[in-house]
C-alpha cells in the first residue's frame, strides 16, 4: 500500500545522523520531526533565524516572537540560538547544515528540482528554497509520486520552472524511495510496502535504474 | 550625544516622499515595524517601492499600505498570503519582484556593508539568473547580485536604547539587523527604550551607529500569523 505524509516522514526520518544540522522545509518535510530515532542527537534549523527548533508551544504559551519559516508558533529547546536572515543563509551558503529535507512539484533524473512556480497560477515566491537547493550537498525531496492527475513526478526533464539544477540525491515518495546518479538516472532503492516495482516503473517517467532486488521499506 | 529618539511617530517619517524605495523588517508578520507602518499608511505616501521578505495579510502589516494603493512594487521573496495582494498582482496594478531570500538578506547586509555587489549560487540555471554575470568559482557558477539601494529602513526591535543600540528578541530579529545596516535613513521601533547605559554593550545585536531614529512604538499587537499549539488534557 502507498504510504501516506505520515510514513514518508517516517521514512526519511531513518536518514537522520547523530549531530546533524537539518533544515526541513514546509508541508511533509515539517513531519520528519515527528519520527526523529531515540538516542541520536540532532538540531533543526528554521531559515527564519533559528538553531534549535522545538515542537509546536502549549496552548497557551505561544509567542508571536517564536515562529519557524512556515510562520507557525514554535518553541526553542535547551541550546537554541537566534540569529538575523544573512547569518542564517550564510550557514545554509557554506554547508553547515548538513540535511535538507523539501518538497517539490517535478524532480528530474539528473536531479533538477522545480518546486516553486507553476506558469498562469498565482506566483507565491520561492523563499529559502533557491538559496538552500543551490548550496545543500545532501537534499533529500518529500514528495508524492504522480501528481492529482496521476502523471509522474519524477521526469527526464521539468516542465516547471526549476528551483535548482542537478542538486537532489535522494526522493521518499508514497511509492518508494530512490536515489538519483549523475549517469543512471533514478536507481529504485526501496519500495513501499506492498506496492510492486512494476507499479513504480509504470509511474516513473524518467530514466530508472531497477536493480534485481528492491526490498520493501522497514518502517 | 546626537540625538535620536523620537517622541512623535509623525516625526519618525520626516522626509519620507512619494516614489522612495523603502525597507520594512519583519518575517510574515513576526517582528514587522507595525507602529512605522501605520504611520505611513496615515501620511498616505504613494508608489513606494517595498523590499520586504513578506507582504503582510489583509487588513494587518503591509497589507494596510496595499489596500490603500500606496505600494507601488513589492521586492519579497514569498508573498501570497493577502487577497488584495494577488488581485493588485494579477491586475498589474501592483509590480512584484521575486528573489531567493538568502540573496534578499544578503543584499541588504551588503548595502550596509559597503559591499556594492557579490555572487551567489542561489539562483543559477532559474529564471532569477537571467540577464546576470555568471561566474564560475571552484567549478560551481555563480550569479552576480547587487546591493540595494533603500531610501529608508523601517525595522522593529524589543529593546533600544537612546543612543540607537538594539536588542531582538527570538525569531523577530529576522530581517531587521541586515535592514537597520542598510537604510540610508534607518527607523527603529522599539518595545522599550532604555536611557544609554541600560543596556549590557555584550548584548547589543546593532550598535546605534547604525540607527538615525528611535522611538517607542505606542502599541504592538504582534499577531500571529500561523497559531499552531499542542492542546493541553
Amino acid at each position: 500500500m502507498a504510504l501516506d505524509k505520515n510514513g514518508i516522514a517516517k521514512r526519511i526520518a531513518q536518514e537522520l545522523q547523530d549531530g546533524w544540522y537539518i533544515n526541513l522545509g514546509i508541508g511533509i518535510p515539517t513531519l520528519v520531526a515527528n519520527y526523529v530515532k531515540e538516542g541520536i542527537k540532532i538540531e533543526f534549523q528554521s531559515e527564519n533565524g533559528i538553531l534549535g527548533m522545538g515542537p509546536f508551544p502549549l496552548e497557551g504559551e505561544e509567542d508571536a516572537d517564536l515562529i519557524n519559516a512556515g510562520k507557525q508558533t514554535i518553541t526553542s529547546l535547551p541550546g537554541a540560538s537566534f540569529f538575523d536572515s544573512s547569518m542564517s543563509f550564510a550557514m545554509i551558503r557554506s554547508k553547515k547544515i548538513q540535511l535538507t529535507v523539501l518538497g517539490a512539484m517535478e524532480v528530474s533524473d539528473n536531479g533538477d528540482i522545480a518546486n516553486w512556480k507553476i506558469p498562469g497560477k498565482m506566483v507565491k515566491g520561492m523563499g529559502g528554497a533557491m538559496d538552500l537547493v543551490a548550496s545543500a550537498d545532501n537534499i533529500i525531496v518529500a514528495m508524492q509520486h504522480t501528481n492529482r492527475k496521476g502523471a509522474s513526478k519524477l521526469l527526464k526533464k521539468c516542465t516547471l520552472p526549476i528551483t535548482g539544477l542537478g542538486c537532489v540525491k535522494k526522493i521518499v515518495t508514497d511509492l518508494a524511495v530512490l536515489d538519483i546518479h549523475p549517469e543512471f538516472g533514478f536507481i529504485l532503492k526501496e519500495r513501499a510496502p506492498g506496492v510492486s516495482v512494476d507499479e513504480i516503473v509504470a509511474k516513473t517517467d524518467g530514466k530508472l535504474m531497477v536493480p534485481e532486488n528492491v526490498p520493501e521499506m522497514s518502517l | 550625544m546626537i540625538r535620536k529618539v523620537i517622541t512623535n511617530v509623525e516625526d519618525a517619517l520626516d522626509g519620507l516622499e512619494d516614489d522612495m524605495t523603502i525597507m520594512f523588517g519583519g518575517f510574515g508578520l513576526s517582528g514587522i515595524p507595525e507602529n512605522a507602518i501605520a504611520a505611513i499608511r496615515k501620511r498616505g505616501t504613494k508608489n513606494l517601492t517595498c523590499i520586504s521578505n513578506n507582504a503582510g495579510i489583509d487588513g494587518f502589516g503591509l497589507g494596510i499600505l496595499l489596500e490603500n494603493h500606496q505600494i507601488k512594487k513589492m521586492i519579497s521573496s514569498y508573498v501570497g498570503e493577502n487577497d488584495e495582494f494577488e488581485r493588485q498582482m494579477l491586475s498589474g496594478e501592483l509590480e512584484v519582484e521575486l528573489i531567493p531570500q538568502g540573496t534578499l538578506a544578503e543584499r541588504c547586509r551588503a548595502s550596509g556593508s559597503g559591499i556594492p555587489a557579490f555572487f551567489t549560487p542561489a539562483g543559477y540555471g532559474t529564471e532569477v539568473a537571467e540577464g546576470k554575470e555568471v561566474r564560475v568559482f571552484d567549478g560551481k557558477p555563480h550569479i552576480l547580485e547587487h546591493a540595494f539601494e533603500a531610501s529608508f529602513a523601517f525595522v522593529k526591535a524589543w529593546k533600544g536604547d537612546e543612543t540607537g543600540n538594539l536588542i531582538f528578541k527570538g525569531t523577530a530579529r529576522n530581517f531587521n539587523p541586515v535592514m537597520a545596516m542598510a537604510g540610508k535613513i534607518t527607523v527603529a521601533e522599539v518595545e522599550e527604550l532604555l536611557p544609554a547605559g541600560s543596556l549590557d554593550p555584550n548584548s547589543i545585536h546593532i550598535p546605534g551607529v547604525f540607527v538615525h531614529r528611535i522611538f517607542k512604538g505606542e502599541m504592538f499587537e504582534k499577531r500571529i500569523e500561523q497559531r499552531t499549539v499542542i492542546k493541553r488534557n
